[in-house]
């Protein structure tokens, strides 16, 4: 559009600003997803037409072709149990190993062959999907609902990870929301993002502890707080305890009871699907009930089941326990106690279960914080961060490692070179020699956790560093540094200091993408993304559009004289014309719409910009023009 | 640049942790990568670089016992690598006793009292130092701040035990 845009110097409007892309928060979280925005330090969650904020992390590839996510995809579970997947957050960067059955069932089924040596795939509806691109999908329907809801194109986001994930889960996160077509601006810490939401909201200072019960993960961080910082001293968790394991006991029990009855001679899949959301169902029933009963009924033969908080509570000890045991831990490592805390927040769906905030006062001799939603909270923060990164803001958020990194030495050994609770980004080295005389390679075996021997941490990646100079053994000096970038992800290289010898790797978790798959990956997002693309495209025209209308109705309220009455006539015909088109579903009436308006209001703009220069020019001496030009 | 001047604080053994973090802070208000987000790449290279030797700083001089073998490796004190055997026999035989004393505490008050006494002892310690330093007495500080060390490692101990207690009882 050629209307003439006048503004002060200094004034210009950068190009998109406020207008391009926005920035969203979103907790990809394992049970639900919440996506969120902040405008002005005001955060708030994004709901659908039903005011609903949370979107179930379930995803469904239904016999009938396409995709679904949340509450649709959830409502298949029954009729099409094997072309649904929930939970697939507990798979991100994990090998099969790493798996809980239900009575020795999995609720997947795992594509044969894989997550021996790389990361899980799935079989669904007949082909092996990734934990990544299924992820991915979660992603697509969030950021679907953000441009639904903002009416704007949504292309960048701070995605939220639990505080305990190694850097095989967080890259794996990253590259689910590239496949989403989402630049990841910060990956933020699960609790970290909390206690923003908290300490912004509530302006609270000094030591506060957040705990984390989810689906599937436990975070425990201690936070000093204090003037806009949010510094992370200590962080403690477990990636694979939370209400899943809640809902498993639950299930393994009513399956066991069914066999007590010879009810089923064998358990499948779908059956421990079917367990399971049963087993959810009674134990958020449990929260506000001192007993529940459930009806399950597997191949068509019904089963009663009937369950007390006082039983369930002696089921679910065992996991309550640990995680105040964490708790404890991270605390020493912090070097404070108890006492020291002045609130815990609790952040969350699981710590809806009364025991749990029962325990975490019983630890701490205080009743945890619960006044901001515990299923928004994370995504709340993580859109103030969002927020702060792109239209910059004070806070300033300062977060740690959660894990130690090391190296594999002789005999099978960690020498740990990052410890645990190192603030980041941050960058260490620690200095290796070479144990053979004549020795020209050396093998660099990267490992994650706390463990002393390799055997026991996570493998995170091996290379070599070849071309060393043979000397005798002993001699060589070989420096090996550990990068890890605020998004808590790792960088090693190696260089052998008497030669200038150098090696870089960005480190490939073992249990991450190959860089195929990652391409495959992108090209199948992009097959199926078609319909995607054109919804984008009418939005884009869309807000176009409405961007070029306003401009139009400012310039006719303040030039308007400049038209005579039929030109007048001519402008707002074609201006009702591109309305209309809008509120259609037609991009290329938009579109032809738009350009028959800009031919339309061409004379318009003309006469506007020689009176803008004529505006400019009265009044003014020649030397004041001069002595302008020369500015 | 050493730690203390990156952080514009004079080398000395004593730091109010209040002075550090104000530092600490102003600098990462500055540094920090969030600050860069949607910077050219080289400028945020050079930001994630200097948050990372800030972090280094900060971590090396918070704790009073890291920031006095920094300062003595600064003048010239000649430390082994962290996890090397004792070599200071008096250090070693004192070291063999406290473990035994720590292996037979069997209640988490037992094992609070030692570890109040190595907390007692290393504060002491750590105020001794700074006459050593005032001194230059290399061998003297090099064999105090050994001491110092195995004294921090005993109290890691000590609490790992208390853990393991707690966790017992519990």
């Amino acid at each position: 559009m050629t209307l003439l845009e006048i503004h002060e110097p200094g004034e210009t409007p950068l190009p998109h600003a406020g207008e391009g892309s926005l920035a969203v928060g979103i907790d990809l979280g394992t049970t639900n997803s919440v996506v969120a925005i902040a405008r002005e330090g005001k955060p708030a969650a994004l709901h659908d037409e039903t005011g609903k904020a949370m979107v179930p992390s379930v995803v469904a590839y239904p016999s009938s072709g396409g995709v679904l996510v949340g509450d649709e995809a959830r409502l298949l579970m029954p009729q099409e149990p094997r072309n649904v997947v929930a939970s697939v957050k507990r798979l991100m960067g994990r090998g099969a190993a790493d798996l809980h059955t239900v009575a020795g069932v999995l609720p997947y089924e795992i594509e044969p062959g894989s997550g021996e040596t790389d990361m899980v795939k799935l079989r669904i509806a007949g082909k092996a999907r990734s934990p990544v691109e299924i992820s991915a999908e979660i992603l697509k329907a969030l950021r679907k609902r953000a441009e639904a809801a903002l009416d704007k194109p949504v292309e960048r986001a701070v995605i939220t990870v639990p505080a305990y994930f190694d850097d095989a889960a967080r890259t794996a996160t990253r590259d689910a929301a590239r496949v989403a077509g989402l630049e990841v601006l910060r990956l933020v810490n699960e609790p970290t993002a909390a206690a923003l939401a908290y300490g912004l909201d509530k302006g609270s200072e000094g030591l506060y502890a957040v705990y984390d019960l989810g689906g599937g993960t436990f975070d425990f961080s201690l936070l000093r707080l204090e003037k806009g910082v949010f510094q992370v001293l200590a962080t403690g968790g477990d990636t694979a305890l939370g209400g899943d394991d809640f809902d498993r006991a639950i299930a393994e029990r009513m399956l066991a009871e069914r066999k007590k009855d010879g009810l089923d001679d064998q358990v499948d899949e779908a059956a421990v699907k079917a367990a399971l959301a049963l087993a959810r169902h009674m134990k958020e029933q449990l929260s506000d009930r001192d007993q529940t009963s459930g009806r399950l009924e597997l191949s068509g033969v019904p089963s009663f089941h009937a369950l007390t908080r006082a039983e369930f509570e002696a089921m679910i000890a065992s996991y309550v326990k640990r995680t105040v045991d964490i708790a404890r831990h991270v605390l020493g490592d912090a070097d404070m106690t108890a006492a020291e805390v002045q609130g815990v927040v609790l952040v969350g769906g699981s710590t809806r279960v009364p025991l749990v905030p029962a325990e975490v006062a019983k630890m701490l001799g205080k009743a945890p914080l619960t006044d901001i939603d515990p299923d928004e909270v994370v995504a709340l923060g993580a859109a103030l961060q969002a927020e702060a990164l792109t239209g910059g803001g004070d806070t300033l958020l300062l977060d740690v490692t959660p894990l130690s990194l090391g190296l594999e030495t002789m005999g099978g050994i960690v020498e740990k070179v990052v410890p645990r609770n190192t603030p980041i980004p941050v960058q260490l080295a620690q200095d290796f020699t070479t144990y053979q005389d004549g020795q020209t390679a050396m093998a660099i075996h990267v490992v994650q956790g706390e463990r002393e021997m390799v055997a026991d941490c996570r493998s995170l990646a091996r290379f070599e560093l070849l071309g060393i100079p043979p000397m005798t053994a002993g001699a060589a000096r070989i420096r090996v540094s550990f990068a890890v970038d605020a998004d808590g992800l790792l960088t090693v290289s190696a260089e052998e200091r008497a030669t200038g010898v150098q090696q870089r790797i960005e480190v490939k978790p073992s249990y991450g993408l190959s860089h195929d798959d990652m391409a495959d990956m992108l090209y199948d997002s992009l097959e199926n993304a078609e319909a995607d693309m054109t919804a984008r495209l009418l939005m884009e025209a869309k807000v176009e559009g409405r961007r070029n209308l306003l401009a139009l109705d400012a310039a006719l309220a303040k030039d308007g004289a400049l038209l005579d009455v039929s030109e007048r006539a001519e402008l707002d015909g074609g201006r009702a014309r591109l309305e209309a088109a809008m509120a259609g579903e037609d991009r290329d009436e938009i579109n032809a719409a738009a350009e028959a308006l800009e031919t339309l209001s061409k004379p318009f703009a003309e006469r506007r910009m020689d009176r803008g220069i004529r505006e400019a020019l009265s009044g003014k001496s020649v030397n004041e023009l001069e002595s302008r030009v020369g500015e | 640049m050493d730690h203390f001047a990156r952080l514009g604080l004079p080398a000395a053994l004593d730091l109010e942790p209040a002075s550090l973090d104000r530092a600490y802070f102003a600098l990462q208000r500055q540094w920090h990568p969030d600050r860069f987000v949607a910077k050219p790449a080289a400028e945020r290279a050079r930001a994630s670089a200097e948050a990372a030797a800030l972090n280094d700083a900060y971590r090396t001089l918070k704790d009073p016992l890291s920031r006095a073998v920094y300062l003595a490796e600064l003048k010239g004190v000649e430390m082994p690598g962290d996890g090397k055997t004792i070599d200071d026999p008096e250090l070693l035989m004192e070291a063999m006793e406290a473990r035994e004393e720590l292996h037979d505490a069997g209640s988490t008050q037992a094992v609070d009292a030692l570890a109040a006494k190595v907390r007692a002892d290393m504060k002491a310690s750590l105020s001794g130092l700074g006459s050593l330093f005032l001194a230059g007495d290399k061998p003297a500080i090099r064999k105090a701040l050994l001491r110092l060390r195995y004294l921090d490692k005993f109290a890691e101990e000590a609490r790992a035990r208390r853990m393991n207690l707690e966790r017992s009882t519990a």
